[in-house]
């Protein structure tokens, strides 16, 4: 039935399928939802993926790196993001900048602290963010107390306004995500990635500048993270100790799943949206049933290990 | 000198009649290339056997055939008086035949002892680790006494020259099967002298209890004093097959080598003397090696056995425009053109356009911003240029054919506008067709003041050149201008005399 253009034009947008998946597990709950809460859903589970594709976008440009590039520091960097954001924050008119600001610096510091092992001391990716992943942890447990600041009302405000029924927070990240988009397609930053992950000896011998991308890129993921942190603390009152937790798996989850190729060299932006809302939608659906909480992460592997197995037979 | 040729040839036929290994009308076809074709070798046993030739004469894939490790395409493969249809590496372990490759075997993550034991699977129980040890040992003992290797040291914390050493002693240890056959790939070249004189002398013993010995070397020396039969190959044939007698000499060996080309070696425009240019490149000479030195517009050759350190020039002169290097100067931006095409030049997952400008991206930009449209207009530009078969520049590299995928390469570098260009023998495997064109474009861009450093496999290529170095063992051991370029001078300077 599908002709052979509309196959060669799939398998090389993999991202189609996330988008296919989440409208599928959408349509599947709409007999649960009575009539208003369709829209009420749909808000809901933007403003979540929202937080996965913060995470995503950083991760998905590390993985892009190939070569056994990732970032698994990502929770641990959420956390401090989160506590020195408030911290740092306050109540004053400033608040929300200097809270900005001290995000910023914990992201591009913690981005550094990942990639001097990972180029210097040339250890693998894995082992080196997850290990630092751990000392961020626990620098967020030692700066914190147990006990989190307030966010600043501006920040607040912004985490859970809406305009016209779109979270604010989904404006500001589809914006964002276009011009990730954008940088990975046109300029040479973007492109050295992309190079890099498919070939990192011809990328060397072309002549682009390997060592400072990779650097770069991790200062971006892990600024992504922090200010996941930041935002994410704001939205709920205050941060916790385990509120990055979650997002070791689905920083991942959303990069694969949205058709990015998990050896580097290919990635989808647009990919990351529909995974993430695949996602959020999967576990809505399975709250709205009502099964328990080992059911659900239960299926949520499932989905993931469903979808990488066909991407992989395509491949 | 026909004579001499007759005498020769005629002793071959004479030779003993109990030969371990027989091939009789052995091709090899990778694809469109004919590897080997229609070859005959007797391997004798108790005696040494040597193929010379200069690269792609085959010599490595008749190697291979012998250890099994590539089925020949046609002919029969006799060892020890049987056919063998179906000879695996396995197979021919059990058979008694033992490799030394030039790309050494070893596991660097393992110890000698348990290297050892990769070769003999039979090394079982709890004492094996012992037996291990004490094999190993006893073959180091006995091919180079007074040699300081530990037999539980990781091999790769070992010198190259030390390893080469445990790949040969670990060649001749036996537990089960008697060796019958040891096939030694340039062995001698990581050893050093004294250790490379233990090796010979002791292939002479091992020669006297019936092991034969099937020996590449570039060394003519070491070929002279202990070979006895010499078979010389040439575009995947061979060529001639000599008995060692004392009318053999250097001289007899190299011209064998280059005796029968006759056809008119492929180029394009004749070379124009720009000796007295600009110079580009300035490698100062040391440590054996002759100073080298490139200038504006010249075409460099790089010649000499395949991995005798050409590639590591380039690879210097490539670093050398990005760090300071104080034995070598480049003036200018370098650009390099991979001959291994599929592990450093391609990016399979894009179209030809993004392979060809990822080299010259400053150009296509505006504002640091890529121009999609400049993109594509430098990428059409090229395109045509050397006329490249793709239907469309945003069409995936991954599904042109190998040639057009070398045009592409051979593009990108020429799209960043270089001073000088980098050949890492590009033309291999590549079409004729293709190469002609491409030999024509690298002449008009070297007219218009482009250095080409040229590293090729193939003689004939040379020709393009306005002047060529030989390396041997990482240094540049010779300069040839053009007027005295010949394929016997190439081939002399590539092996070694003395």
């Amino acid at each position: 039935m599908t002709s052979p253009n509309v196959r060669q034009w799939v398998s090389s947008n993999a991202w189609v399928w996330s988008y296919a998946g989440a409208f599928l597990v959408f349509v599947a709950m709409l007999p649960f939802t009575s009539g208003h809460g369709v829209i009420q859903t749909t808000q809901v589970a933007l403003q979540f993926s929202t937080f996965y594709v913060m995470v995503g976008l950083g991760q998905m440009l590390v993985i892009a790196l190939g070569n056994g590039n990732i970032d698994l520091s990502i929770p641990g960097v959420i956390t401090l993001g989160g506590f020195v954001g408030l911290g740092a924050g306050g109540d004053g008119p400033w608040g929300a900048a200097t809270a900005a600001g001290a995000t910023l610096l914990v992201g591009i510091s913690a981005g550094l602290v990942n990639a001097i092992p990972v180029r210097i001391l040339r250890i693998p990716p894995m082992i080196a963010t997850l290990s630092s992943g751990f000392v961020f942890q626990s620098v967020a447990i030692a700066y914190s107390r147990g006990a989190s600041a307030a966010p600043p009302a501006l920040l607040a405000d912004v985490t859970t306004h809406r305009s016209a029924g779109v979270p604010d927070l989904t404006i500001i990240f589809v914006f964002l995500s276009v011009v990730v988009a954008f940088t990975l397609r046109c300029t040479k930053f973007g492109r050295t990635i992309l190079a890099l992950g498919q070939n990192a000896r011809a990328a060397g011998l072309t002549g682009l500048r390997v060592g400072p991308t990779i650097t770069f890129v991790y200062i971006i993921s892990s600024t992504f993270a922090a200010f996941t942190g930041l935002l994410l603390a704001a939205s709920v009152g205050g941060a916790s100790l385990d509120m990055g937790q979650d997002y070791l798996l689905f920083s991942i989850a959303v990069v694969v799943l949205g058709g990015a190729a998990i050896s580097g060299g290919r990635a989808s932006t647009a990919g990351v949206w529909g995974a993430g809302l695949l996602l959020v939608l999967s576990v809505t659906l399975l709250n709205v049933i009502g099964v328990s909480v080992g059911v659900r992460f239960l299926v949520t592997g499932l989905i993931i290990v469903l979808v990488l197995g066909l991407a992989n037979r395509r491949a | 000198m026909s004579l001499l040729n007759h005498t020769i040839s005629q002793q071959a036929l004479d030779a003993p009649a109990e030969a371990f290994v027989e091939l009789a009308g052995v091709g090899k076809q990778f694809g469109a290339v004919r590897a080997l074709s229609d070859v005959d070798l007797r391997i004798t046993a108790g005696r040494m056997t040597s193929v010379l030739g200069h690269n792609g004469a085959g010599k490595s894939t008749l190697i291979r055939i012998i250890a099994g490790l590539v089925k020949p395409s046609a002919g029969r493969v006799r060892i020890a008086g049987d056919a063998e249809d179906k000879l695996s590496p396995r197979h021919a372990l059990s058979l008694g035949i033992r490799c030394v490759f030039q790309e050494l075997s070893l596991c660097d993550s393992l110890t000698v002892y348990e290297n050892t034991r990769v070769l003999h699977p039979n090394l079982t129980g709890r004492r094996w680790r012992n037996r291990s040890r004490a094999l190993i040992q006893q073959s180091l003992d006995t091919i180079f006494p007074g040699h300081d290797i530990d037999v539980n040291e990781l091999v790769g914390r070992l010198s190259i020259g030390r390893r080469q050493m445990i790949e040969i002693a670990r060649a001749f240890t036996v537990t089960d099967v008697p060796v019958r056959l040891v096939i030694l790939d340039e062995p001698t070249s990581a050893l050093d002298a004294k250790a490379a004189n233990q090796l010979m002398q002791f292939t002479r013993r091992v020669r006297q209890e019936g092991c034969s010995c099937l020996f590449v070397s570039h060394r003519l020396r070491e070929i002279l004093d202990y070979t006895d039969d010499i078979v010389v190959m040439r575009d995947g044939r061979v060529t001639d097959t000599i008995v060692m007698g004392p009318n053999v000499s250097a001289s007899i060996l190299v011209e064998k080598m280059g005796a029968v080309h006759d056809e008119a070696p492929l180029q394009a425009g004749s070379p124009t003397r720009k000796a007295d240019g600009r110079s580009v490149v300035d490698i100062t000479g040391s440590n054996g090696s002759i100073p080298f030195r490139a200038t504006k517009g010249e075409i460099v050759g790089l010649s000499g056995l395949a991995g005798q350190g050409q590639r590591e020039l380039l690879l210097q002169v490539l670093s050398a425009t990005q760090r300071l290097d104080s034995h070598c100067k480049v003036t200018g931006k370098a650009a390099y053109v991979a001959g291994d095409r599929q592990s450093e030049g391609l990016f399979p997952l894009w179209t030809v356009a993004e392979n060809l400008s990822i080299g010259s991206l400053s150009k296509v930009c505006r504002l640091g911003v890529i121009s999609l449209r400049r993109e594509r207009t430098l990428a059409e530009r090229w395109r045509a240029a050397l006329s490249i078969r793709a239907p469309r520049v945003a069409y995936p590299i991954r599904l042109l054919s190998g040639g057009n995928q070398q045009k592409v390469l051979v593009a990108r570098a020429f799209a960043s506008e270089p001073d000088v260009v980098l050949f890492d023998d590009p033309m291999r495997g590549v079409d004729v067709n293709t190469k002609t064109e491409l030999y024509g474009q690298v002449r008009r861009l070297a007219d218009s003041g482009c250095t080409f450093l040229w590293y090729t496999t193939e003689i004939a290529e040379l020709w393009n050149c306005d002047r060529v170095y030989i390396l041997r063992n990482g240094r540049i051991t010779e300069e040839i201008p053009r007027h005295a370029l010949s394929e016997e001078r190439v081939i002399s300077a590539s092996f070694e005399r003395t």
